[in-house]
């Protein structure tokens, strides 16, 4: 399959090695990745923070670069859930008939990165190993906009020697929420402070999840607090200590 | 009062205008009609099940509990009084005299003033329907069940539900009770409680303390 | 007279109150205690309804049926309901409201009113109302009365004293009650409720009321409550007064049948409350002499005009969504400094408000969307709040000030940078060389400027990689079409 990568603005800037594993995976799974450099932004930071107006163009922009295409796998599932939610309603709001007939024509082709394993392709297992002990933390979007379900976790147990531990409140809020994190800075910083404490309470050297935005969240009070739990996105997991003898899966 | 009336005519033109509109009676209805229902009407479980589930239900709110047929009644309440050592009872007019034992007082309450039911010792009464699911009776303003004060006011309620009033869900006691909708009803799910401090749930707050069913199969 | 409206009290920023509220560890402690409780209870009986998610669709519809045609509801009531013996009044606001429910109590001469708890009078400040005027209204379930010899605020509606704890109570009632004697434990907190509370409910002639439905087709109304004060106050006294939001109509006794499955198991997770008690208008023999209901509008009319929002007024007050809500869960109900707390605070307040008052309110939120999966009528509560949002932001662009302010342009220019890669590639190279002077030896951000220092106080950032994804694939892969083949190493 050719599958296009919509790396995300924050994951494009901050996290480059989370594209740079979803690359390796899906490509060791046989498929060929296209990067269409026009890309830029879902325009979820504009809709959310009620600049709604100033969204339209980004979405606009997002639907011409993407519209021919096969597939565009996205490694966040709250760039999804933006797409999936907001989309038509954003380009009816702007009264714009041809756009929502492209959003309705390419949202179908539209995956998040462990959602297109799993129900497109699906593999759950892609010959990783990651020798160290796990907690999965179930970001809002994936949850209840993206109904995941378990998919992350049925990826994450095929993976070799890793330990993964059940996180307390898995579904509960990490208290990111984009702009939330600095328009509510205290509340923000409260809820991260629990959700925290249940990370380090599995004893957990790393904590993973399909969205950077809360693992950019959670890190930054884990390091602060120089605790050395660290972070990674779960294409970077996957993407780990390939089993080379395996071969590829298509 | 002329203020009201302006009131009302601002309040609905305000409705009308955010609606845009109104529809006409008929297109309201149809409507109405065409909300779909999917959700459980009816179960199928047998009567034995309903009666086991109900039995449950009281017995987790800590009602008291006790069975016997059709002729038992009376004994069954002149031990159920015994028990709780009581001698005198409220009762609505239309509570049939075979329930009641002799040795004790009966009083026709439906008239009292709320003074007199609160120094009573508790009330007798029918219901109208149960509900096993929820461990609901449910009691009316007819004959056997009388005004509200009687199931609120003292602090004991003796209550005398026959299987076949049992039904199994919510849907199907409002099959039950539609007719008699107008009526002042009460839906009684064990004694009165709050959970208003730390959440720790309390019996018996104003309503009645104590609760008995007597199930008549 | 200018309005003050009750439903926004002190008018700070959500984020002040906030801050404030944080600091108070009993209270968070006493929240999460209580919304973990109710959340338990509440999702063990929902999984036992296998038909939970149908129900929650009719309610919705229901109420949304019942919503677009609210004139004809309302007017169908108030004929059945006064066929019935009740009278109807229309409150176009708060001060409406009071007058006419003064003017019924002075019609009895009365002193005192035994209450039962309604958001809707406090909505519309009565009590104070009415003891401006000589009359003392006597909050009859515990919560209310907790928060009435306190001098509180509720700060949740379901459970309004969920902020407070037995020993804080306890001193209460010593000091309030004059029992210097009791005891602590729940059951004698509430013996000491029942024995004050009973002689005023067979002595005191009037009471006020709110209603969880009116009943469209009966004129009928509903209450569902747990303690009995509820049954006492509308059966004992001589007259009943009703204050009830024209939005809570619902078209058919029938539609019981879903609420009263649907509101328990999401108010306080039990499968049914104590009791529910129906009747329409006055029964000789039974119940008040004299009924009436007092229809108040106060800024609900014009929410139905907002297609995207009207949704805001299928709420039943189940409180569901406060007792999942992270945020409230963090900083309890006072946060909202309104008489709606919560999501559905977060909403509702700033509408009846007309957007004036509570504006930071749809804010207050993380959009994690709990909210929404809990609702037993299933109002989007975050797709509201954006709609809200929007309309903040283009009431504050309308300003100077407003269109200046740092957010603004802020936000401006990143939807600049959004339209087209070039400029967003531009301002990535610029961000890796600026961020420098803000990076530590150990690869981090601590600190960041003007409201970005938000995040710095107590989480670190890491820097800016070097190379961002598109600089690499430009660098690392344009040698190579794109679909590249995998390599083996």
């Amino acid at each position: 399959m050719r599958v296009s990568l919509f790396i995300t603005c924050y994951n494009d800037a901050l996290f480059p090695e989370t594209g740079k594993a979803v690359v390796n995976v899906l490509e060791r799974l046989g498929h060929r990745i296209e990067f269409r450099p026009e890309q830029t932004c879902c325009g979820q930071m504009h809709w959310n923070t009620g600049y709604l107006r100033e969204a339209v163009p980004v979405i606009r922009h997002f639907v011409r670069v993407y519209q021919d295409v096969e597939a565009v796998v996205i490694p966040s599932s709250s760039c999804v859930s933006m797409m999936r939610d907001h989309y038509i309603k954003a380009a009816e709001m702007d009264g714009d008939a041809k756009l929502v007939a492209d959003v309705e024509a390419l949202l179908p082709r539209i995956y998040e990165f462990s959602e297109f394993l799993v129900r497109k392709l699906g593999v759950e297992d892609v010959g990783a190993s990651y020798p160290h002990r796990v907690t999965y933390h179930a970001s809002c979007h994936s949850v209840r906009s993206l109904h995941l379900g378990d998919i992350p976790i049925r990826l994450l147990r095929q993976v070799r020697d890793l330990d993964l531990q059940p996180i307390q409140n898995a579904q509960e809020c990490c208290g990111f929420g984009g702009t939330f994190s600095i328009k509510n800075p205290d509340v923000s910083s409260a809820m991260l402070a629990d959700k925290v404490r249940n990370v380090l309470n599995t004893g957990a050297e790393v904590c993973t999840a399909v969205d950077n935005s809360c693992l950019m969240h959670l890190y930054g009070s884990l390091h602060r607090q120089r605790t050395f739990v660290r972070t990674a996105h779960i294409a970077e997991i996957l993407a780990s200590g390939h089993v080379e003898e395996q071969g590829a899966r298509a | 009062m002329p203020d009201n009336s302006n009131a009302r005519s601002r309040i609905l033109a305000s409705i009308r205008m955010s609606l845009g509109g109104s529809s006409t009676p008929e297109a309201i209805a149809a409507d109405y009609a065409s909300i779909p229902r999917p959700y459980t009407r009816s179960s199928v479980a047998d009567q034995g099940a309903l009666l086991d589930l109900f039995i449950d239900r009281l017995l987790e709110y800590d009602a008291g509990f006790y069975r016997c047929n059709r002729g038992g009644i009376a004994t069954l309440v002149a031990d159920i009084l015994t028990l709780r050592d009581k001698r005198r009872l409220a009762i609505p007019s239309g509570i049939p005299a075979d329930w009641l034992p002799e040795g004790f007082e009966f009083a026709v309450a439906d008239t009292w003033r709320n003074d007199q039911l609160d120094k009573i010792e508790g009330t007798l009464s029918a219901c109208a329907v149960a509900i096993a699911e929820t461990g609901t009776i449910v009691v009316q303003n007819v004959p056997g069940q009388g005004p509200r004060a009687l199931s609120l006011v003292p602090d004991y309620f003796l209550c005398v539900v026959f299987a076949e009033q049992i039904v199994a869900t919510v849907p199907e006691a409002f099959d039950r009770i539609e007719a008699t909708s107008a009526l002042p009803t009460t839906f009684i799910s064990g004694p009165s409680a709050t959970a208003d401090i730390e959440m720790t749930r309390i019996k018996g707050v104003h309503g009645p303390r104590f609760l008995d069913v007597i199930l008549v199969v | 007279m200018t309005e003050v409206h009750e439903t926004h009290w002190n008018r700070r920023d959500f984020p002040e109150a906030a801050r404030d509220l944080l600091q108070n560890s009993q209270t968070r402690k006493n929240v999460q205690n209580a919304t973990g409780i109710i959340q338990a209870k509440r999702n063990n009986v929902v999984a036992e309804l296998p038909d939970w998610q149908d129900l929650r669709e009719a309610g919705a519809q229901i109420r949304a049926h019942t919503l677009r045609h609210l004139d004809h509801y309302l007017m169908q009531f108030e004929e059945n309901c006064t066929r019935a013996g009740g009278h109807v009044h229309w409150a176009s606001d708060a001060e409406d409201a009071r007058r006419i429910i003064l003017d019924l109590v002075r019609q009895q001469q009365a002193e005192e009113v035994v209450k039962i708890k309604t958001m809707t009078s406090e909505e519309i400040g009565l009590n104070a109302h009415l003891e401006a005027h000589g009359i003392q209204p006597i909050e009859t379930d515990l919560a209310e009365l907790i928060i009435q010899l306190g001098k509180d605020r509720p700060s949740h509606f379901v459970v309004p004293a969920l902020h407070v704890n037995r020993a804080q109570i306890r001193e209460l009632f010593q000091r309030e009650m004059h029992l210097p004697d009791i005891g602590d434990r729940p059951e004698d907190l509430t013996d000491a409720a029942r024995t004050y509370l009973r002689e005023k409910y067979l002595r005191i002639k009037v009471a006020i009321s709110g209603g969880n439905f009116l009943i469209a087709d009966t004129g009928g109304m509903c209450i569902v409550e747990s303690e009995g004060n509820g049954r006492m106050c509308l059966t004992l006294p001589d007259v009943l007064i009703s204050i009830v939001g024209i939005e809570k109509v619902v078209p058919s006794y029938r539609d019981l049948e879903v609420f009263l499955q649907t509101l328990p198991r999401s108010a306080t997770g039990e499968r049914m409350n104590p009791y529910n008690s129906t009747w329409c208008g006055v029964h000789p023999g039974d119940g008040p002499k004299e009924f009436h209901v007092v229809l108040l509008d106060n800024g609900r009319s014009p929410i139905l005009a907002d297609k995207e929002a009207r949704q805001t007024l299928q709420c039943i007050r189940c409180a569901a969504c406060l007792n999942v809500c992270p945020v409230y869960h963090q900083t309890g109900g006072h946060a909202y400094e309104s008489v709606y707390a919560g999501p559905i605070g977060a909403i509702l307040t700033p509408q009846l408000n007309s957007m004036k008052e509570g504006r930071s309110l749809p804010y207050a939120s993380s959009l994690c969307g709990a909210c929404y999966e809990v609702c037993p009528v299933k109002i989007n509560i975050p797709e509201v709040l954006i709609h809200l949002r929007g309309k903040v932001v283009q009431q504050d662009q309308a300003t100077l000030a407003g269109k200046f302010s740092l957010w603004n342009i802020g936000m401006q220019a990143a939807a600049f940078l959004f339209a087209d890669s070039s400029r967003l590639a531009l301002a990535e190279r610029i961000g890796q060389v600026g961020q420098k002077p803000l990076v530590s030896k150990n690869g981090f951000i601590e600190w960041m400027p003007l409201m970005l220092s938000g995040w710095t106080q107590t989480r670190d950032l890491r820097a800016m990689p070097a190379q961002s994804f598109r600089q690499w694939w430009a660098t690392e892969r344009a040698s190579q079409p794109n679909g590249k083949q995998p390599n083996a190493g």
